[in-house]
């Protein structure tokens, strides 16, 4: 059976320590049996790794920073389109979520382009300041938080929490402070670098594991692989994982996904307690940087987004295989300066 | 004696976890044992069968025992040894 030509844009082509998931989404797509897919890779830095993957990603071009506004975006998205009649975009960053939903609808008006992310108020439900109501919402217990926006209140609250707790920032970067001194140092260093507020969180004990999914919208999860890190960066990244055979977080994982009708893929982050409780401790709404091993264990989550954002029925997978491990590397790409130019000067290469 | 379901043993003596993830290796004497588990041997006839092979007495082999499915039981390969 010959595959469909598709033209598919992806964000995140950040392969870096902290990796975006554009690259390992690409890989995924590019190994689809039913799509031969063209990748348009959308980039925010000139020195995105996944700009210089040509291998990957066919084409690229470089977008508007979600702080320029979405009528800057939209502009550029439809000059990109105007070139490469784009089918499918997949943006994979959080900070960008925002604006890729709100025109969500006249990307698809407006230019036919699809794009399969929950809508509005689902994707503000799991954002980590009411992330504990979510929880109660969706049947799955979430750790104790409350969203901060001055260092005074830590006193009070830490005293509530208790210490530890974790600091977390509204994006990224977590930390666990011992002390009211400690988090108070957390709050301004998180909040320098990723802005307010900031999230105070109980901490609770135990082995993290993660969940990379994805549900249609209607209530169904279309597939998930459950995860543990078994080798972590100093950012607390990933860097070799394996999967898990773990019923009960498989139907907590339902559970969130079938109450909240999440539409889209999503990564979500467990602590297992001693004593075999799960502890919610973000809902990330897009796929992790780790996706691929979904693949790897025979779920192609991806290409599974493409057919849902396509409008087609896609059956829910019902089995993968545990004990597949991930383990990332990193690799020096050897690059002309007159590519660097291009992207530097013209925004597309 | 019985292994937790789902666990996975290798030729090599390799154990995997797909639970918790976790994976351990033992050493030769330890895959014997394993492989007897495996065979749903019980406590008293694995104790007789290595004292015999290794020619030495049964109390010092149960000990040893004893502390070798304590470890199990503290890497959740094994629910419970009395």
């Amino acid at each position: 059976m010959s595959k469909r030509k598709i033209t598919v844009a992806v964000t995140g082509l950040n392969n870096i320590d902290s990796p975006g998931p554009g690259i390992p989404v690409i890989r995924a797509l590019k190994e689809s049996a039913e799509f031969e897919v063209r990748i348009i890779g959308l980039s925010y830095e000139t020195l995105e790794p996944g700009l210089y993957m040509h291998d990957l990603v066919d084409k690229s071009y470089s977008i508007p920073l979600p702080s320029s506004g979405m009528d800057s975006l939209m502009s550029r998205l439809e000059y990109i389109h105007s070139k490469e009649n784009i089918q499918v975009i997949i943006p994979n960053f959080d900070a960008e979520l925002h604006s890729f939903i709100k025109l969500g609808n006249r990307l698809k008006a407006e230019l036919g382009i699809a794009t399969f992310m929950p809508d509005l108020e689902t994707f503000e439900s799991r954002h980590k300041s009411v992330l504990y109501e979510f929880g109660e919402k969706n049947g799955v217990k979430v750790p104790k938080s409350k969203m901060i926006y001055s260092p005074n209140e830590i006193h009070s609250i830490g005293n509530e929490l208790g210490y530890p707790l974790v600091v977390k920032g509204k994006y990224y970067d977590a930390s666990i402070a011992a002390t009211p001194e400690q988090a108070n140092n957390y709050f301004h260093k998180i909040s320098n670098k990723w802005g307010l507020p900031i999230i105070l969180q109980e901490f609770v004990s135990g082995n993290e594991v993660n969940i990379t999914a994805i549900g249609d919208g209607n209530g169904n999860c279309i597939g998930a692989v459950p995860m543990r890190k078994l080798y972590i960066t100093d950012k607390g990244k990933a860097w070799a994982g394996i999967s898990l055979l773990d019923e009960e977080l498989l139907t907590i994982a339902n559970r969130v996904i079938g109450n909240s009708k999440w539409r889209g893929g999503c990564e979500l982050e467990f602590i297992k307690t001693k004593e075999g409780s799960y502890y919610l401790l973000e809902m990330n709404p897009r796929f992790p940087a780790w996706v691929y091993l979904a693949v790897g264990c025979g779920q192609n989550h991806p290409e599974a987004l493409v057919k849902l954002a396509l409008g087609e029925k896609v059956t829910p997978f019902t089995s993968y295989q545990n004990g597949k491990l991930f383990v990332r590397y990193s690799f020096d790409q050897i690059v002309d300066i007159s590519e660097f130019e291009k992207i530097s000067t013209l925004g597309e290469l | 004696m019985k292994l937790n379901k789902n666990i996975a043993v290798s030729e090599n003596g390799f154990i995997f976890n797909p639970v918790s993830g976790d994976s351990f290796s033992t050493n030769p004497l330890g895959q014997e044992v394993i492989r007897m588990m495996k065979d749903q041997k019980e406590k008293k006839e694995i104790v007789k069968a290595i004292a015999e092979k290794y020619a030495a007495d049964d109390s010092t082999i149960e000990k040893d025992l004893n502390d070798f499915f304590q470890m199990l039981l503290s890497y959740q390969l094994i629910n419970e040894h009395e």
